[in-house]
């Protein structure tokens, strides 16, 4: 048993990794962004005044919590094709880190949205705001900072999802460290580099949250 | 029609609770109408369905000679069209106990921003509008600050600027000097008072702040349980009740 971490190995298999974190941060920052786009959706849906919008939104945000991160990449990958739609591998993870994370991240707005005062919607009504411009002008931009903490962890979490990727040839992070552990039978430096990468990756994203929590704060006041 | 505001047998319940009952209330155009009553006796709901924030039960409210609410018992509401709420509303302005400035906005953000959303106007003309209302309430220098760094007084006087900003005939007041420190109660009455006389508003306060009551009205009406109970000038329903529960009310408020 040998634990001795060499140095000289991680300075070699550092560019191989590097390229694995950067397409792992791709795929969360991409997912990300779907993310933000579906939980809108959903979120509308479910609040939507037509019954059969609503429960069809709540449905699908179900159906999305319920079932593994896994399946839905392969259902993406290996099932779509079937029906014509192909797509690559980042892009697959990409889809499927924001649908499967847009059902919480749809949660997280229904929760922000019910706990904005119920006052601001009396003046907005007040003053005659369409629901379009309430939201727009109102409502939506008071939903960022008590946001944030939901969605930087979001963005965390779907950084440490993307070694699943994996299982449809997404050359991320941890398939790189595998890689380099299979070819050289060494696993220290590999994985304890990953480990590294992931925890630096988690740390910018939890200061750029801080950052922007700075700012709207001091805007405000 | 120099009716503004009348309630015609006017029921609305919570639940088993009772808000209005039977209500039946008249106000003319530049009428100063102050309501005492204590809390949970309907007067903030009164308020509410004139600003169409909620629905009634049973009765008929109908604003400037146009029906607004409309029902009758064993059937529903009718709902008046977004079209027609719309206009009620433009009728109308509200101000809030907590305030309820928009926190996201700057002083004259909160005071443009519908003028130019709502009215249509231009930016540039809605700004000029938001600066000489924020003047006027004596906010000329806070044009650019957020609500939360100013005071529960000037806060409100936003929020008087903001109400004004759409030019309604009529102004309700819900409490709107009860979450103030006492010695702030002033300016924002005094604020009331000067917009109330230049503009020849209709104006109903709810509050049991006695003081402000009588500063601003020209009739009292004293409620609970839905209905009003005693109705007068303020020097003769505050000096001299006739009911004894208006009495009671008085007694307990002057104790407090």
């Amino acid at each position: 048993m040998t634990l001795d971490f060499s140095w000289s190995f991680a300075a070699q298999i550092s560019p191989a990794l590097a390229r694995g974190a950067g397409v792992a941060f791709i795929a969360a920052i991409g997912g990300f962004f779907v993310a933000l786009l579906v939980g809108a959706v959903l979120a509308g849906l479910q609040r939507s005044k037509r019954w059969w919008l609503a429960l069809t939104g709540r449905w699908l945000m179900e159906l999305l919590r319920s079932t593994p991160l896994l399946i839905q990449v392969y259902f993406l990958f290996f099932v779509l094709p079937g029906w014509g739609i192909v797509l690559e591998p980042v892009t697959t993870g990409v889809v499927a880190l924001g649908l499967y994370h847009g059902a919480y991240v749809a949660e997280a707005y229904r929760a922000v949205l019910d706990n904005l005062p119920a006052g601001q919607w009396d003046a907005a009504h007040s003053l005659r705001f369409s629901r379009y411009h309430a939201y727009r002008y109102l409502m939506l931009p008071q939903m960022v900072l008590p946001l944030t903490p939901a969605l930087g962890n979001t963005f965390i979490t779907m950084l440490k999802d993307t070694p699943i990727l994996a299982a449809v040839s997404v050359p991320e992070l941890m398939f790189a460290a595998n890689d380099v552990g299979a070819q050289s039978f060494r696993y220290v430096e590999p994985i304890t580099l990953a480990a590294l990468a992931y925890l630096f990756m988690s740390g910018v994203a939890a200061l750029v949250v801080w950052l922007l929590r700075n700012w709207i704060k001091g805007r405000y006041q | 029609m120099s009716e503004m505001i009348a309630f015609d047998k006017v029921s609305k319940r919570f639940g088993d609770t009772v808000v209005l009952d039977d209500f039946s209330f008249t106000l003319n155009r530049g009428d100063k109408v102050a309501i005492i009553g204590p809390s949970g006796s309907g007067k903030s709901t009164l308020l509410r369905i004139i600003m169409a924030l909620d629905g009634i039960d049973n009765g008929k409210v109908s604003l400037n000679g146009e029906p607004l609410w409309h029902a009758s018992a064993g059937k529903n509401l009718i709902v008046p069209s977004r079209k027609h709420l719309h206009r009620m509303r433009s009728l109308v302005g509200m101000v809030f106990q907590n305030f309820n400035l928009f926190p996201n906005l700057t002083a004259l953000g909160n005071v443009a921003t519908a003028p130019h959303l709502v009215l249509g106007l231009s930016r540039r003309d809605a700004e000029a509008r938001g600066r000489a209302l924020l003047e006027q309430v004596g906010l000329g220098d806070k044009l650019d600050q957020y609500p939360a760094t100013l005071s529960g007084g000037q806060q409100q006087r936003v929020a008087i600027a903001r109400a004004m900003a759409l030019e309604p005939k009529i102004m309700l007041f819900d409490e709107a000097t009860s979450a103030l420190d006492p010695e702030r109660v002033g300016e924002v009455l005094e604020v009331m008072r000067v917009l109330a006389d230049e503009r020849d508003l209709t104006i109903v306060v709810v509050t049991h702040q006695i003081g402000v009551a009588r500063a601003i009205a020209d009739r009292i009406c004293f409620m609970e349980n839905g209905k009003i109970l005693e109705q007068g000038a303020p020097a003769a329903l505050l000096d001299a009740p006739q009911n004894d529960r208006t009495r009671a009310f008085l007694r307990a408020v002057h104790l407090s």
